[in-house]
């Protein structure tokens, strides 16, 4: 398939004449041990088709039960965004047919959902707070994963026929639909990003979801409509779907302004339709037109009862929230000492829980910080991923600084190690010693390399015996060639001296 | 008098995957209009003091433990498979917008 490529205007042109209107769908995969309606186990990576009971596989006379556990899970996000919480609810079918949906329909809330009307305070990155009002969150269930075989890209125009694993079948969702965010302006983008993140934030706070976006565990659907400047009635939207990382989250936003606008000023008009977001290109392609929700035909799960809350069980859950996210964010800034610019540069790389679990595992929060923010940052930012999905853990940056504490590698290496942690290798001790990076502190392998460079290196030698101590320096560097950059510098600059005779 | 048409009729067939012949949403349409208005006579009597009812039995709240249980094999799972392939189900193209 050839691509097609979409006139866009710069996003300044689109914002000069438009302000956009956005709305979010996100899901968020719990995680239960079970399934949203069966017994089968909710777990990533394992063998396809193993995960599954007749009721995930849709097979006839099946029945259905609900996971209490995710029931209390959607109550507990419900609170966590401000939401009411229905005092009776139930399930219906959405149908549509799509081989990674093998009952037919989709197990979902239509008119009753379990949480509804709430708001969400979304900091941005200069600290302003936006609120972003929740229409409503309700309980669904997940497809199963489809692979498309055949064709040069794996893309689903070009495949000669698809695989289906339904191990991720019935695994619970809950979704959360925000009201239609106006008002934002060129701010768009940055409110995309900052919201999925507080939403990723909540739910892995709350303990609900892992919440690992590569892994598909939050996954967004972004709205976006223009409107002319100084108008107020809404245009007809776009859905991107399945955006599935914070940063991808404020580009096809940001792509979708300049699309439409340039649409729009040329005269034409939005089709409302289904997008695909294409991560290579930072652009969105065409997808199906979006169907009316009566082509769903929902109607009330006959299978299953439905929910009843009360007060009392509502408070239960409650009690059991942990600290917010905001709260918990002035707390640990005044804890570790940070800055407001350190601090906030921290939470706008989404690193606060990377940092405050490698201090709770034994780091200083100076350390931490300086890992996170510097090398793992440098190296998330060459990857285009965000950092908490560079496949670095708090576990690795311990022990990292471990083997530099006892001298095992120095900080040089220490970046080269976190480089092949991130890239699948391990963990930083196996890496060190497959990869035989331990520093060279061998006193023998030391002593030849210096007398080498001294031999090599006359005219310095004259200048330090003359006093210039800082001349050391332009022998250390060939040493450190000679060792591949392993060896401990301080050793070496005492070796120099004592080769020589001269003390500080 | 009912107000699905024959239209409605033909675009729940797509929507439902059902072939239907001429004939038969001639036939269906008209069945399901006695049906329509059979239920439109129960709204008259149910008025807005009774709540709608999706489930006859007096039950709410009923919930599983989440522990894990019994499950399918790999190779039970795609014994029902019309085909399969290194461990899934494998099914036709899918064409976009279908």
């Amino acid at each position: 398939m050839t691509a097609v490529t979409d006139e866009v205007l710069t996003f300044d042109e689109a914002m000069a004449e438009f302000d956009p209107v956005l709305g979010f769908e996100v899901h968020v995969e719990l995680n239960t041990k079970t399934k949203m309606f069966s017994s089968a186990a909710n777990a990533f990576g394992d063998v396809p088709n193993t995960n599954v009971t007749e009721v995930d596989l849709g097979l006839p006379g099946v029945l259905p039960v609900v996971n209490g556990k995710a029931v209390e899970y959607a109550i507990k996000l419900g609170l966590a965004l401000n939401c009411q919480i229905a005092e009776t609810c139930g399930f219906a079918r959405k149908n549509y047919f799509y081989p990674d949906t093998p009952k037919n329909f989709q197990t979902s809330q239509y008119d009753d959902p379990i949480a509804h009307d709430g708001w969400l305070d979304v900091e941005l990155e200069d600290g302003t707070v936006f609120r972003v009002e929740i229409e409503r969150a309700h309980m669904e269930e997940d497809a199963g994963k489809l692979t498309h075989v055949g064709g040069a890209s794996g893309r689903i125009q070009d495949a000669a026929h698809s695989l289906v694993d339904y191990n991720r079948a019935g695994v619970p969702l809950i979704e959360i639909v925000t009201k239609p965010i106006a008002g934002v302006g060129e701010r768009a983008p940055e409110l995309a990003r900052a919201y999925v993140t507080a939403v990723r934030d909540i739910v892995k706070n709350l303990g609900i979801s892992d919440a690992r976006m590569e892994r598909g565990n939050v996954r967004c659907d972004a709205n976006v409509s223009l409107m002319p400047k100084g108008t107020a009635a809404f245009g007809t939207r776009t859905e991107t779907k399945n955006v599935n990382s914070t940063r991808a989250v404020a580009h096809a936003v940001t792509y979708e302004i300049q699309r439409q606008a340039a649409i729009l000023k040329a005269g034409g008009s939005i089709v409302q339709e289904t997008r695909h977001w294409h991560e290579d290109t930072r652009t969105t392609t065409s997808g199906r037109p979006k169907s009316d929700a009566d082509d769903y035909r929902y109607f009330p799960e006959p299978d299953l009862v439905p929910i009843v809350t009360t007060p009392e069980w509502i408070e239960e859950l409650r009690a059991q929230l942990p600290e917010p996210p905001a709260e918990r964010r002035k707390r640990l800034k005044a804890d570790w000492g940070f800055s407001d610019e350190e601090f906030r540069d921290v939470v706008n790389a989404g690193v606060l829980d990377e940092i405050a679990d490698t201090i709770a595992a034994g780091s200083t929060a100076a350390a931490a910080r300086k890992w996170w923010m510097g090398e793992i940052a440098r190296l998330a930012n060459v990857e285009g991923k965000d950092i908490p999905e560079l496949g670095v853990s708090p576990a690795d940056v311990v022990e990292v600084e471990a083997l530099i504490a006892e001298k095992t590698i120095n900080d040089k290496i220490a970046k080269q190690v976190l480089g092949f942690v991130a890239a699948g290798e391990g963990s930083p001790r196996a890496i060190v010693e497959a990869r035989s990076l331990a520093v060279v502190s061998d006193d023998g392998a030391l002593t030849t390399a210096v007398q080498d460079a001294i031999a090599q290196n006359p005219g310095v030698v004259e200048k330090i015996r003359g006093g210039k101590l800082q001349a050391i320096g332009a022998l250390i560097g060939p040493v450190m060639k000679a060792t591949r950059g392993q060896a401990d510098a301080g050793r070496v600059r005492e070796i120099v001296m004592e080769q020589l005779g001269i003390t500080e | 008098m009912s107000a699905i048409t024959r239209e409605d009729v033909a675009h729940l067939a797509r929507l439902a995957h059902i072939r239907m012949d001429e004939q038969e949403l001639d036939k269906m349409s008209g069945e399901l209009a006695v049906i329509m208005d059979a239920v439109a006579a129960v709204s008259e009597v149910a008025g807005d003091d009774v709540p709608p009812t999706s489930h006859p039995i007096p039950l709410t709240n009923v919930f599983r433990e989440d522990e894990p249980g019994e499950m399918l094999s790999q190779e039970q799972a795609l014994a029902m498979a019309p085909e399969a392939e290194d461990g899934q189900f494998r099914v036709p193209a899918i064409l976009e917008g279908e």
